[in-house]
């Protein structure tokens, strides 16, 4: 009963996350850029760009360069948050797996149980800072405390039960693995893990709704993503290219 | 001076605290009906303006990929909220890169997602940071999108990117659509359209005011110095601010960038059909207008069968020239494609500077100690030269070539984090004058730092926005009006004329190769 309601929620929760995000990713993806507007000084080639771009998502240089202290606590957050994606992977496969060797890699499995730690510090410094610096309580709306009150609640459930009320994790690995195989199998009834799961299903749904979209924004920002190079190469969206046909 | 407070320049800059609605009462004058239709938008807020604006906002997501990815990507992180220059120097929370996007991001949120279409059918929008569109937003809109200089600061630090000039452009263009413009800016879109630049300088008062600087630069030099204007045959047209034709400092830098042609030999013109470099069109984001306005460049190419174009000293006018005009304008396959296209004039003069073309007695500006500005355009939308950053090096190897005594502002207020200088972006105008002083502050500080620590005395420019904002706003801090000087004034009092240049009809020039 429990486990096909999980099931239930875990399908849809998957369902709204691929359709809503990919939606997106196509409408940014289909919208033009008319004009070439990097914020400059820009790289001149693709390569360059690339290298922009990995220096933004790894690093995030950009915020590095503006608020030391916003981009400590992001950056955590992100890096703990990464960590532990990997270290849950570990539910999704089975030692045949392909990508097995990466998940059971000793740093992810040993320094990922720590990951909860660094988010929950992240999150912590991002939220203090929401509260506490004027111009950013200015900006908040109900619904970025509450993102972050999300979040911290997943990391806090998540490292509870790392650390202290273990849940039955082979159950919890056999019940993941049926839904890969769309069979449902027995879920642990545990508070915490059910918190747990409830509340990531709900991250996912709001995914495509809300401010969590600058994860694919990055990748389709025009300042950052365009080559500097509007006086070798003529840039042109379709729209614009109206204007040139009329006039011929 | 004023009834309202100058900003004290202080030793340490600190982030001010917010003050709210300090400046909500500065909104710039509204356009009358005949500026407006003028340049194809309704005369008067149209009715059932709300639905009207919402679809010119769909209209808009469509086309422009920054502007719909901006509005989904903010995660109020607050790293741009002390980047603006207009919020350093009012403390007006609005005027916070974030909250200025806010004003167009919590509508759109509120009519075009599902979570604010949700709670505002609770009546609890601002759950999400949504908001209901009514006059006094619209309100909004038109006070804080005109106290954006669209100078691009804050899309330096933001972690997406998100470029504040985008959204101010384009709600600039969604009030337009409804009726609602801004007098200053239309009206000289209007000017430019029909009369050929910015100040609505017909022809005849073109042609009179460049042989009268024939005059005085032979009387000056003793050399005969040459203003040409619609020159046919000649190689390069040169496209510049119409302020160079007669406002202070800008003339001295015309009158150095004709000497510098005369010096390289080179066959140059004006051209009363594009007598402007400036595209307000791209302060409204109207493509169109900003389209219509480039196409007189090509046409006067065309006409007067030029092989090169070069834009004089403006930030702005840069920006459109370097990184639009090829979309715009394009494509120039009937130039010379030896040359960048368009090139700046400072490309050109450092060219003939490396080439060891030209000459200076660098001791004739040794009364001067020198800063250069930034120009936010030039510096974060545009590039000079080969490399990222050109934009930076250039210019000063200009400067340095033609002074001894040279020094930069500091680090966090020049090159890609230079502080506009409080009137870009169609804000040059009277009726904003609270918001220019209070927006230079920051200029304005790090100025004072290099003036009475490194003895600097004057601030060198290539923007003709730049010039004419710092010539009214410096002495509001206590500086000389004149403080404010063109990089080609520094190159034309320096420059050697060689004595066998008296005409310029010396057509086999070593401008060219
Ligand atoms: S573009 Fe410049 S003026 Fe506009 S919000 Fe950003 S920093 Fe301020
Ligand atoms: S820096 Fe970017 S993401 Fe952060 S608040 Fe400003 S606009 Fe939003």
């Amino acid at each position: 009963m429990l486990a096909s309601l999980f099931a239930g929620i875990f399908y849809i929760a998957a369902l709204i996350f691929v359709i809503g995000v990919g939606r997106k990713i196509i409408q940014y993806a289909r919208t033009p850029a008319p004009l070439k507007i990097p914020t400059t000084p820009a790289p001149v080639t693709q390569t360059g760009v690339v290298l922009r771009m990995i220096r933004e998502i790894v690093l995030f240089s950009s915020l590095f360069k503006a608020n030391k202290w916003t981009w400590i606590f992001g950056w955590l957050f992100h890096f703990g948050l990464l960590l532990a994606f990997f270290r849950h992977l570990r539910y999704t496969m089975t030692p045949d797996a392909l990508l097995w060797p990466l998940v059971s890699f000793d740093l992810v499995q040993s320094f990922g149980r720590y990951a909860s730690f660094i988010m929950f510090i992240g999150l912590v410094g991002l939220l203090g800072r929401r509260f506490f610096v004027d111009r950013v309580r200015y900006i908040s709306a109900p619904s970025d405390y509450l993102m972050l009150l999300l979040l911290l609640t997943i990391a806090g459930t998540g490292m509870l039960m790392s650390f202290v009320a273990h849940p039955d994790i082979i159950m919890l690995k056999e019940f993941v693995l049926g839904l890969l195989r769309f069979e449902v199998k027995p879920l642990p009834t545990d508070g915490l893990l059910l918190v747990h799961l409830s509340l990531v299903a709900l991250l996912m749904v709001i995914f495509p709704i809300s401010k969590l979209l600058h994860a694919p924004g990055l990748f389709f920002s025009p300042s950052r993503n365009q080559v500097d190079n509007p006086r070798e190469k003529r840039h042109l969206a379709s729209w614009a290219a109206k204007f040139d046909a009329d006039q011929s | 001076m004023a009834e309202y407070e100058i900003p004290e320049l202080r030793e340490i800059p600190i982030i001010p605290k917010i003050k709210e609605g300090v400046m909500a009462h500065s909104s710039p004058f509204v356009a009358k009906a005949p500026i407006q239709t003028a340049i194809g938008f309704p005369g008067e807020l149209v009715d059932n303006w709300e639905g009207k604006l919402l679809d010119k906002m769909d209209d808009l997501r469509g086309r422009y990929r920054s502007l719909q990815v901006y509005l989904d990507s903010c995660v109020k992180c607050g790293a741009c909220t002390d980047k603006c220059h207009y919020f350093l120097g009012t403390s007006d929370p609005k005027n916070m890169p974030v909250a200025r996007q806010d004003l167009m991001r919590k509508v759109y949120r509120r009519y075009k997602t599902f979570a604010g279409k949700f709670w505002g059918k609770l009546g609890m929008p601002w759950m999400v940071g949504a908001a209901e569109l009514n006059k006094d937003v619209l309100d909004d809109w038109y006070s804080y999108f005109h106290q954006c200089s669209q100078c691009r600061r804050c899309s330096v630090y933001c972690p997406y990117g998100i470029d504040t000039a985008e959204i101010s452009m384009a709600a600039r263009e969604m009030m337009d659509s409804v009726g609602v413009g801004q007098k200053y800016c239309n009206e000289i879109i209007g000017k430019a359209q029909t009369v050929g630049n910015n100040l609505g300088l017909p022809q005849p008062a073109l042609y009179d005011t460049l042989e009268g600087l024939e005059e005085e630069v032979e009387e000056d030099t003793g050399v005969a110095v040459k203003f040409p204007i619609d020159k046919k045959g000649s190689d390069i047209l040169l496209v510049t601010p119409s302020a160079d034709f007669f406002a202070e400092p800008h003339v001295d830098g015309l009158i150095g960038y004709a000497k510098v042609f005369h010096e390289a030999g080179a066959s140059w013109t004006l051209s009363s059909h594009a007598s402007e470099a400036a595209n307000f069109g791209m302060f409204i984001g109207s493509y169109e207008n900003m389209r219509t306005l480039s196409q007189r460049v090509r046409k006067a190419a065309l006409d007067l069968g030029v092989k090169r174009i070069i834009f004089g000293e403006c930030g702005h006018a840069w920006r459109v020239a370097y990184s639009f005009l090829n979309t715009l304008a394009g494509p120039w396959d009937f130039l010379d494609q030896n040359y960048p296209i368009p090139q700046h004039i400072c490309e050109y003069t450092y060219d003939l500077i490396q080439n060891d073309k030209i000459k200076f007695d660098k001791s004739e500006n040794d009364h001067m100690t020198i800063t250069f500005h930034d120009s936010c355009n030039v510096a974060r939308a545009s590039r000079m030269g080969d490399k990222p950053g050109g934009q930076f090096d250039i210019p000063r190897a200009v400067i340095k070539a033609a002074c001894n005594n040279y020094v930069d502002m500091p680090e966090d207020t020049i090159k890609e984090a230079t502080f506009c200088c409080g009137g870009g972006g169609g804000i040059l105008t009277d009726d904003l004058m609270e918001i220019r002083v209070k927006g230079a502050q920051p200029r304005m500080e790090a100025y004072k730092r290099v003036v009475e620590e490194k003895g600097v005395t004057n601030l060198a420019a290539i923007c003709a926005i730049c010039k004419a904002q710092f010539s009214k706003v410096l002495p509001y801090y206590g500086f000389g009006m004149t403080d404010i000087i063109s990089v080609h004034q520094l190159v034309g009092d320096a420059l050697i004329l060689s004595d066998a240049a008296g005409d310029d009809d010396s057509d086999d020039s070593d401008g060219e190769e």
